[in-house]
């Protein structure tokens, strides 16, 4: 990606300007850190005042300003820059080395100097400073901003799912007190039901919204044991009987023996819980569900596989999305939060570990974590990092 | 209950399951015959083996524009029925669907559009005001 960043000279000396010109007219920038080559346009004029019609008409990227001009100085443009806000980088040319001026400019808003006389690679080596400067300062505001995007979406999109089983349930508040639809008592037992329901998904939902905070915050102390993975995987069966029975699916963990993970507890819960509850919740009546737990050379595999509705690869390629969810025939009375798989995707990360899916539609899926406990604190580090600030 | 003859016949479309199962029990208690559909492909099914006289929409259903395209399949097989359009999209988006003239009427394909939460009695009245409309 070639980069264009424009140039605007302003010094009264002929010879100076062309000397510039000349120099930089072929001269491109190459950075391997945001892989990017700027290369650069010129333009050049011979006063402040020129200089600042010129910055009002083209907006250039750098200004290489001379600090001696015959009208206004190159300070007073400065100065009135600064008043505009705008985003240019100044690089200024003075004709000796001045503290005074250098205080002076840089408290105006200079970026850099170059004293007066420099030669063709000390002036390259200016600009491709504030180039690299001013483009990953960019970088950093584009990342900014899309990050401020993702997080303006997810809130829309929370609030929708959370304002849909409000309704619902108002729905039905409505209906029975307003005893609207008959004289049924079957009528309005279901309407009670599925109330019930309703907020149940509600509650899972702000329970994963908890939790998905949770691990995005990543300054949260963890509380690191020796934990038996089958252990947990034991429990978070366990508290799925309920719903397992009401389908006859038949949940078996294939791991006897124990397989130790130094890990905090709540991290793997979260794994297994959602893995196993999404295992019973897409089955079919009568399926089955087989977790099994691995741990050779500091690396947990948990796997786990049902026999459910499965999905075509290109559902599975959106799984992983916070809000996704499939949405078909055979999907649509599940409820869900559609934030699941993005947890454990995020805890698996945390352990340095990502989450795989394989899946025939009407066969089953089996959903696979790898975990390096080892590798616990890397990733977290780096992702509750911010950005990386420009260099300068 | 009213006799078989003056049972008039609503298709009711919507993906929330108690939004529709809502819809329907009122519907039931108002001696309509109800034809229930949690999606466009489910409602097309219906359409091909009996006519409604009457639909009522969501405007927003699975792919976005589902409404849309549903009644507009709606109207050309059975250019008679009318058909209610509910959406959320005004609350959601803050984008104002209302049709303003024929000509945007035209073009959305429904002869009203009520923004959600619909309440049930401006749902039936329109409903009657509709039927009553037609032979």
């Amino acid at each position: 990606m070639t980069e264009q960043l424009r140039i605007l000279v302003v010094d009264d000396e002929p010879g100076m300007r062309t000397g510039i010109e000349r120099t930089l007219r072929r001269f491109s920038v190459t950075l391997p850190d945001i892989e990017g080559e700027v290369a650069f346009e010129l333009q050049a004029v011979d006063s402040g005042e020129a200089a600042l019609a010129q910055i009002e008409a083209s907006g250039p990227d750098i200004l290489l300003l001379d600090h001696k001009l015959p009208g206004m100085s190159g300070l007073d443009v400065l100065h009135e820059l600064a008043e505009s806000k705008r985003d240019i980088l100044t690089i200024m040319i003075t004709a000796y080395a001045s503290l005074d001026t250098a205080i002076t400019a840089t408290r105006r808003g200079a970026y850099d100097f170059l004293a007066k006389p420099f030669t063709p690679e000390e002036l390259k080596a200016a600009v491709r400073k504030a180039a690299k400067h001013l483009l990953l300062q960019r970088q950093a505001r584009r990342l900014a901003e899309e990050k401020r995007q993702v997080r303006f979406q997810f809130i829309s999109v929370l609030g929708h799912e959370l304002k849909a089983p409000l309704a619902a349930v108002e729905g039905y508040l409505n209906i029975l007190r307003d005893r609207s639809v008959g004289d049924n008592p079957a009528v309005y037992q279901q309407a009670v039901e599925r109330s019930l329901v309703r907020l149940q998904g509600m509650r899972k939902l702000i329970l994963d919204l908890l939790d998905l905070t949770r691990i995005e915050s990543g300054n949260r102390r963890r509380d690191l044991a020796n934990l038996d993975v089958c252990e947990v995987a034991k429990n978070a069966i366990e508290t799925l009987i309920p719903e397992a029975t009401a389908k006859r699916v038949a949940v078996e963990l294939a791991t006897p023996g124990p397989v130790p993970m130094r890990a905090d507890r709540g991290d793997l819960e979260m794994i297994l819980n959602n893995l196993v509850s999404n295992a019973v919740k897409y089955n079919r009546e009568g399926g089955q569900v087989r977790v099994t737990v691995e741990g050779q050379d500091e690396t947990v595999r948990i796997a786990v596989a049902d026999t459910g509705i499965g999905m075509s690869a290109q559902e599975a390629a959106q799984l992983f999305r916070e809000f996704s969810r499939i949405k078909n025939p055979q999907t649509r009375s599940i409820l869900g939060s559609g934030l699941g798989l993005s947890i454990v995707k995020k805890v698996a990360a945390l352990y340095g570990g990502d989450v795989q899916v394989q899946s025939e539609p009407g066969v089953g899926s089996t959903f696979r974590v790898t975990l390096h406990p080892a590798e616990l604190g890397g990733e977290a580090a780096r992702a509750a990092a911010p950005p990386a600030p420009p260099a300068s | 209950m009213q006799t078989g003859a003056t049972t008039r016949t609503i298709l009711v479309v919507d993906d929330d399951p108690d939004f529709l199962a809502q819809q329907q029990m009122q519907l039931e208690a108002a001696h309509f015959k109800v034809l229930a559909a949690p999606g466009v492909q489910e409602a097309r099914h219906l359409l091909e083996e009996c006519q409604p006289d009457l639909a009522v929409l969501d405007l927003m259903m699975e792919d976005a524009d589902g409404g849309f395209a549903l009644s507009y399949h709606l109207r050309k097989k059975y250019p008679g029925v009318p058909i209610i359009m509910v959406t959320a999209v005004t609350s959601q988006t803050g984008l104002d669907f209302t049709p303003s003239g024929p000509e945007q009427k035209s073009w959305v394909k429904a002869d009203v559009i009520l923004p959600k939460p619909v309440r049930f009695e401006q749902l039936k009245r329109e409903i009657d005001r509709l039927l009553a409309r037609k032979p």
